[in-house]
């Protein structure tokens, strides 16, 4: 397992509550949760079935905004006001990779396409988009798939053209939902290889949400999530 | 790359078969409105086959179309004296059924003088009338060929030439005889009744009568004066071409017209509505990819494009196709339809709005998509 490193964590995030409605039908969500995630750690959120997972994932990831607590990206801090929804879904394009439990590739779009229309999005000319598109997938090593439409992809091979969309703009912090959830042990085996790959090389942090115990030993740190506290 | 051009292409069969099904739709309103411009068409194209200036009716009528007219026979030499009247000539107008080859033909029979204003204005097979009696020019809508031989009242009359595109108002087609055959059809009294009429005294009866006396005016003068002029006589009326054309548009086919532009009007508020249930669920079916789209980062615009042009796509070639359709069949309807250019274009340009309108509501749907859709089972 990697150390964390020592310097500034990209996800910081502190006294973070979101609740949903009021009065009687109030839920709390999330109950001042505090994380820090440095580059290269790849943790996970494990927690039972309403405990907050996904409301914290979404915060993170610029979906939600929290009802109090601050939350700091790479740096910088957001829902301060200042952001614009187009300003956070830009930063979402420049800074977050998502990894979803069912791939969620664009049918229309074939396995190249699929990797590249981020790039697209991000203002690369279409040339150079494929190519990059090309090489992402070459190196999570489903390039021999780059024409395949996504309905004739393997699980396996559509969760790596998934991460390889996930990496494109080379984000600096990578959130995955249940990433190996539709996944056999040996490939959840190897695409959590390539997560801890990519947060050792590109120096991102990785977080998944996870209820997959095979796969508890390739995480370097494990929040434990229960009715919106985090449990130390 | 263009994501809506993308999703369309993996989607092709379901599109198109929605564009097909637009196209009906569309064909059906571009057929009505042809069916309306056939109307007026149809109404205006006997008035305007003689290609006079003048026409002369009965006193306190608006006829012959309009309403019933009846002037003496020798109007027409009164009018052709008239200062200005290069040529004037009599006619007789009168719907008869017949039977042809075992089928009943509903026809509109116009009685001429051969020579004078009134005939066919082109004949397109055959010949016009020689002979003074007997002898018919048919339009091709009467379903009659050159030489074919066809009872008319007390007589039977030869098809010697065919017209084309010649109908009355009502759609029947035309057929020209000569003027005394006409007089005879329309006027004269069955043998018997006119025994019957000759014991009480009363004489055959003269069938020396014309519905209206129509007149080509002489560049110099002008129709208006000829028509003060004819209506000193204190038993006629006159009007001009264009009033009687006038007569024909907002009287004689004025009920069927705004019934059929309110019908057309109807359709395309279907095809609208049609339109925007189709985008809607369009819409609804890539809800997970929209949102997993702006989970990515897309901005709105890329949203919004996606949803418009396809929406632009469906209804260029929902119209494409429904024009096409139109234009290969319309001439199997039993009625004219006249497709003009300038409908297409405004129909063309209407569904482009009603496409914009409509996509609205697979915008508004779009953009409320949250992004966290994308994320979970």
């Amino acid at each position: 397992m990697a150390d964390p490193a020592p310097q500034s964590p990209l996800v910081h995030i502190r006294n973070v509550s979101k609740h949903f409605g009021e009065g009687e039908t109030r839920v709390d969500a999330l109950r001042n949760v505090s994380i820090e995630v440095y580059p290269g750690q790849v943790v996970a959120l494990l927690g039972p079935s309403g405990s907050g997972k996904t409301t914290l994932l979404n915060v993170i990831g610029c979906i939600l905004e929290p009802s109090s607590g601050w939350v700091k990206l790479d740096n910088e801090i957001v829902y301060d006001g200042r952001w614009l929804r187009s300003d956070l879904r830009r930063l979402r394009l420049e800074k977050i990779g998502f990894i979803f439990q069912f791939h969620n590739l664009l049918p229309f779009l074939n396995s190249i396409d699929n990797v590249a229309v981020v790039l697209n999005l991000a203002g690369y000319d279409a040339e150079e988009a494929k190519r990059r598109a090309g090489e992402l997938l070459d190196y999570l090593e489903v390039g021999h798939r780059k024409d395949a439409m996504p309905a004739k992809l393997s699980g396996g091979e559509a969760q790596r053209v998934a991460i390889a969309r996930a990496l494109a703009n080379r984000p600096r912090i990578i959130l995955a939902d249940e990433p190996t959830a539709a996944l056999d042990s040996q490939r959840a085996g190897i695409v959590m290889d390539l997560l801890r790959k990519v947060a050792a090389e590109q120096q991102a942090a990785i977080l998944a949400v996870t209820h997959d115990e095979k796969i508890f030993n390739r995480f370097d740190h494990i929040f434990h999530l229960r009715d919106g506290r985090l449990e130390t | 790359m263009n994501l809506a051009y993308r999703d369309l292409r993996h989607n092709l069969g379901r599109f198109l078969l929605t564009c097909f099904g637009l196209s009906l739709l569309l064909g059906v309103v571009l057929s009505m409105i042809g069916i309306y411009r056939g109307l007026v068409e149809d109404a205006l194209t006997l008035v305007r086959s003689p290609a006079v200036d003048v026409w002369v009716v009965e006193s306190g009528t608006r006829g012959p179309f309009a309403e019933s007219s009846r002037i003496p026979g020798d109007t027409r030499e009164a009018i052709a004296r008239l200062q200005g009247v290069i040529a004037a000539g009599s006619v007789n107008y009168q719907s008869v059924e017949t039977l042809h080859q075992g089928a009943k033909r509903r026809l509109y029979v116009v009685g001429y003088e051969p020579g004078r204003p009134g005939g066919p204005d082109r004949v397109v097979s055959g010949r016009t009338i020689g002979r003074s009696h007997y002898e018919m020019v048919a339009d091709r809508r009467a379903g009659f060929a050159v030489g074919d031989r066809v009872p008319l009242g007390r007589n039977t009359f030869t098809v010697v030439g065919l017209t084309d595109g010649q109908v009355a108002s009502g759609g029947d087609p035309a057929i020209f005889i000569t003027l005394l055959d006409s007089q005879e059809l329309q006027f004269e009294l069955a043998p018997p009744a006119a025994r019957r009429e000759i014991a009480r005294g009363n004489g055959g009866g003269t069938t020396d009568t014309v519905n209206a006396v129509i007149a080509r005016v002489s560049p110099n003068a002008s129709p208006e004066s000829v028509t003060l002029a004819a209506q000193r006589w204190k038993h006629l009326a006159a009007m001009t071409q264009a009033e009687q054309e006038i007569v024909l548009t907002q009287s004689v086919v004025e009920r069927a017209r705004k019934q059929i532009g309110l019908f057309t009007a109807i359709l395309l508020v279907v095809s609208a509505v049609i339109i925007a249930l189709i985008l809607y669920t369009m819409t609804m079916d890539k809800i997970r990819e929209i949102a997993t789209l702006k989970l990515i980062g897309a901005p709105d615009r890329t949203i919004i494009g996606l949803i418009m042009q396809q929406a632009l796509a469906m209804g260029m070639i929902g119209f494409g196709f429904g024009a096409l359709l139109i234009t290969a069949v319309k001439d199997f309807f039993p009625r004219r339809v006249v497709l003009q250019p300038e409908d297409g274009l405004a129909l063309a340009a209407a569904v482009l709005l009603v496409c914009i309108l409509s996509s609205g509501l697979g915008v508004r749907l779009a953009l409320k998509v949250d992004p966290a859709t994308a994320l979970g089972g």
